[in-house]
C-alpha cells in the first residue's frame, strides 16, 4: 500500500494533471494483458479438456505437454492474409470484428477483484454490463451483412434472434440478484453476500433457478455449444465470420472466449460470492483459509464456470432453432417473471436469511 | 478536458450523426448512424449525471430496438431510386414540418422555467441516479406510470393477437410432447445370441443374402 502511495506521488509530481488518465491506461492495462493471456490459454484447455473428455490427447506437440500451442496459433493467424471478398461493404468487414471485440473488452472495467479492486466503482455497474453484452452482437450481425454471403448472414441472423431472446431472461435473472443485494453495484452485490457461514450466504441457494438459467442464457448469449447455431459448422459453415481469415478471424476468437470469461466471472460474482472465502466462519476450516487472497478465490470459482462450459461442448448435442427459441421464450421467461415475484414477495417476510 | 467541450464534442457528432441518417444512401449505413446519435445522446446524459437513463438508453435502444430495425433493414430488398422519385414534391411538406418542431423547440426550451442558459445541478458523490428515479416512478408519479405500461401491455398483447394465427395446412411440432419421449417408448433392445465360431458367422451372412433372394 506505501509503495502504491509513493508511486501515485511521484507520477503527480511528475506528470500533473496528465497523471490521472496515465494511471488509468496502467490500470487497464493490468486487466486487459491477463486477460488476453487467460483467453490465449482458455483456447488450449478447452482444446484439452475435450480431448480427455474424449479419450485422446489433446495438443501435445508444441512445448511442453502443447504449452506453446496458443502462441503458434496466435503467430500463425497474424501471418496469414486478410481476404475481403468481392461485393463485400469494405469498411463494415473490418469494422466488424472490432465491434465484437469492444463491448467484451469494456464490460470487464466494472468487475470487482477484490475488495475495493476495481477499475470503474459506478453505481448502476450491472446495468452497464447488460448493456456492454448487448453491443456485442452488433459486430456480428454486421459481419454477417458486410461479407456479402448468404451463410454469413444467416449466421448473422440466428445469432441476432438468439441473443436478443436470451437478453430478456438474462435480465430478469438479474433483477432477482440487485433485489437480493438492493444495489446495483456490484462491489456491494458481493458485499451482500459476506456472512459468518461462508458459502451459506451466497446468492446462489436462494436464486438458485437464476443461477441455473442465467448462466444457461450465458452461454446462449456468448454463442456456445450446444447454442451455437450461428456457427452450425453443419449447415451453414461457420457462420457469421465464415468469410474471415487471419487477424479478422482471430479478433472474433478473441471476442467469444473473452465473453465467456467475462459471463464465467460474473456468475461467480453474483451467485458465487466473488471474492468471499467460501469457508469463511467455519471451525478450523475457516481460519486456515482466510489467509489465501480473493482474487484466488474469485479466479478460482471462474476457472470452475468456464471448465463446465467446456462441459456442455463435449456432453450435448447442439439444440434445434426452434427448441432454442421455445427454451427462451416459453421457459426460461417465464421462470425467471415468477421468480421474480417469489423473491419480492420473500424479501418482505422474516425469512429472508441473506 | 472540462464537461463543456465534452457537451459540444457529443452534441456535434449527435446532430452529424442524425443528419447522415436522413443523407445516407445505403438504409443500412442510415441505421448504423442511428446507432451513434443514440450512443452519442446517452453521453450527453452521462454528462448531466443521469447515469440510469443514459445506460438504459443505449440498453434498450441501441441494445435491443436498434438490433431488430437492422435486421429488418437487412432482410428488405430497397430500391433506393425509388425512394428518391418525388423528393422535390414533398420537399415543402418536410421543410413545413421541420419548422414547425424547431419551433416548438424554441418555446420549449426558451421558457425561462427551463431556461436552456441554466447550468446543470452538480450533486454529491454519492447521489444516485437510479435510487432518485426509483423513488420518484414509484411514489410521486406511480399511477401514470403503471398506466403507461398496461398501455405498453395492450399493445404487446394486441401485437400478438393480430399476428398469431393457427395455420391448419401447415404441419408443427409439439416440443412439450417430444420433450417428454422416454427411451422405453422408443428403443427395443433384444438379446441377439452371438455367432461362437467364425464358420457361423458365415453361415448367417449367406443365409441373410437368400433371404434377400
Amino acid at each position: 500500500m506505501e509503495l502504491l502511495q509513493t508511486l501515485q506521488q511521484t507520477g503527480l509530481d511528475l506528470f500533473g494533471s496528465a497523471w490521472l488518465p496515465i494511471w488509468t491506461l496502467v490500470k487497464i492495462v493490468l486487466i486487459i494483458a491477463p486477460l488476453m493471456l487467460g483467453v490465449a490459454y482458455l483456447t488450449l484447455a478447452e482444446r484439452k479438456v475435450l480431448g480427455f473428455m474424449q479419450i485422446r490427447p489433446g495438443p501435445n506437440r508444441v512445448g511442453w505437454w502443447g504449452l506453446m500451442q496458443p502462441i503458434a496459433d496466435g503467430v500463425k493467424l497474424l501471418c496469414k492474409e486478410i481476404i475481403i471478398p468481392t461485393g463485400a461493404n469494405k469498411f463494415l468487414f473490418i469494422a466488424a470484428p472490432a465491434l465484437a471485440l469492444a463491448p467484451a473488452l469494456a464490460a470487464w472495467s466494472v468487475i470487482p477483484f477484490g475488495d475495493g479492486l476495481i477499475l470503474a466503482d459506478v453505481n448502476a455497474g450491472l446495468l452497464f454490463l447488460l448493456a456492454m453484452t448487448s453491443l456485442g452482437v452488433y459486430g456480428i450481425i454486421i459481419a454477417g451483412w458486410a461479407s456479402n454471403s448468404k451463410y454469413a448472414f444467416l449466421g448473422a441472423l440466428r445469432s441476432a434472434a438468439q441473443i436478443v431472446s436470451y437478453e430478456l431472461a438474462m435480465g430478469f435473472a438479474l433483477v432477482c440478484v440487485l433485489l437480493a443485494a438492493q444495489s446495483m453495484n456490484l462491489g456491494e452485490i458481493v458485499r451482500g453476500q459476506q456472512s459468518g457461514y461462508g458459502l451459506f450466504g451466497w446468492y446462489f441457494i436462494p436464486l438458485f433457478p437464476m443461477f441455473v438459467v442465467y448462466f444457461i442464457a450465458g452461454v446462449a448469449e456468448t454463442n456456445r455449444s450446444p447454442f451455437d447455431l450461428a456457427e452450425g459448422e453443419s449447415e451453414i459453415v461457420a457462420g457469421f465470420h465464415v468469410e474471415y481469415s487471419g487477424m479478422g478471424f482471430a479478433l472474433f476468437f478473441l471476442a467469444e472466449y473473452a465473453n465467456m470469461m467475462l459471463i464465467a466471472i460474473l456468475t461467480a460474482v453474483m451467485f458465487l460470492g466473488g471474492w468471499l472465502n467460501p469457508f469463511h466462519g467455519w471451525p478450523l476450516l475457516g481460519a486456515l483459509t482466510d489467509a489465501i487472497p480473493g482474487l484466488f478465490w474469485l479466479l478460482g470459482k471462474m476457472s470452475f464456470m468456464l471448465f463446465v462450459f467446456l462441459w456442455f461442448r463435449a456432453t450435448f448435442p447442439r439444440y434445434r432453432y426452434d427448441q432454442l427459441m421455445r427454451l427462451g421464450w416459453k421457459v426460461f421467461i417465464p421462470l425467471t417473471l415468477v421468480w421474480v415475484v417469489v423473491v419480492a414477495t420473500w424479501m418482505q417476510t422474516p425469512y429472508w436469511l441473506w | 478536458m472540462n464537461i463543456e467541450t465534452l457537451f459540444y464534442l457529443f452534441a456535434a457528432v449527435t446532430v452529424f450523426a442524425a443528419l447522415r441518417v436522413i443523407t445516407a444512401r445505403n438504409p443500412l449505413h442510415a441505421v448504423l448512424f442511428l446507432v451513434l446519435a443514440f450512443v452519442s445522446s446517452a453521453g450527453i446524459w452521462l454528462l448531466l449525471e443521469a447515469e440510469f437513463l443514459a445506460i438504459a438508453l443505449v440498453l434498450v435502444y441501441v441494445g435491443a430496438v436498434m438490433v431488430l430495425f437492422l435486421f429488418v433493414v437487412m432482410m428488405l430488398d430497397i430500391n433506393i431510386e425509388q425512394l428518391r422519385v418525388g423528393f422535390l414534391r414533398w420537399l415543402p411538406v418536410g421543410l413545413l414540418l421541420a419548422a414547425v418542431i424547431g419551433v416548438q423547440m424554441v418555446w420549449v426550451l426558451g421558457a425561462p422555467e427551463i431556461g436552456a442558459g441554466k447550468t446543470p445541478v452538480v450533486h454529491a458523490a454519492d447521489y444516485s441516479n437510479t435510487k432518485e428515479l426509483g423513488r420518484l416512478i414509484y411514489t410521486d408519479y406511480v399511477y401514470p406510470f403503471e398506466l403507461a405500461a398496461v398501455i405498453l401491455l395492450v399493445a404487446m398483447v394486441a401485437a400478438i393477437a393480430l399476428t398469431l394465427r393457427r395455420r391448419r395446412d401447415a404441419k408443427r411440432q409439439d416440443i412439450g410432447q417430444q420433450v417428454k419421449v422416454r427411451k422405453e417408448d422408443r428403443l427395443r433392445i433384444v438379446s441377439v445370441p452371438s455367432a461362437n465360431q467364425a464358420g457361423d458367422a458365415q453361415d448367417v451372412v449367406v443365409s441373410g443374402e437368400h433371404a434377400a433372394d
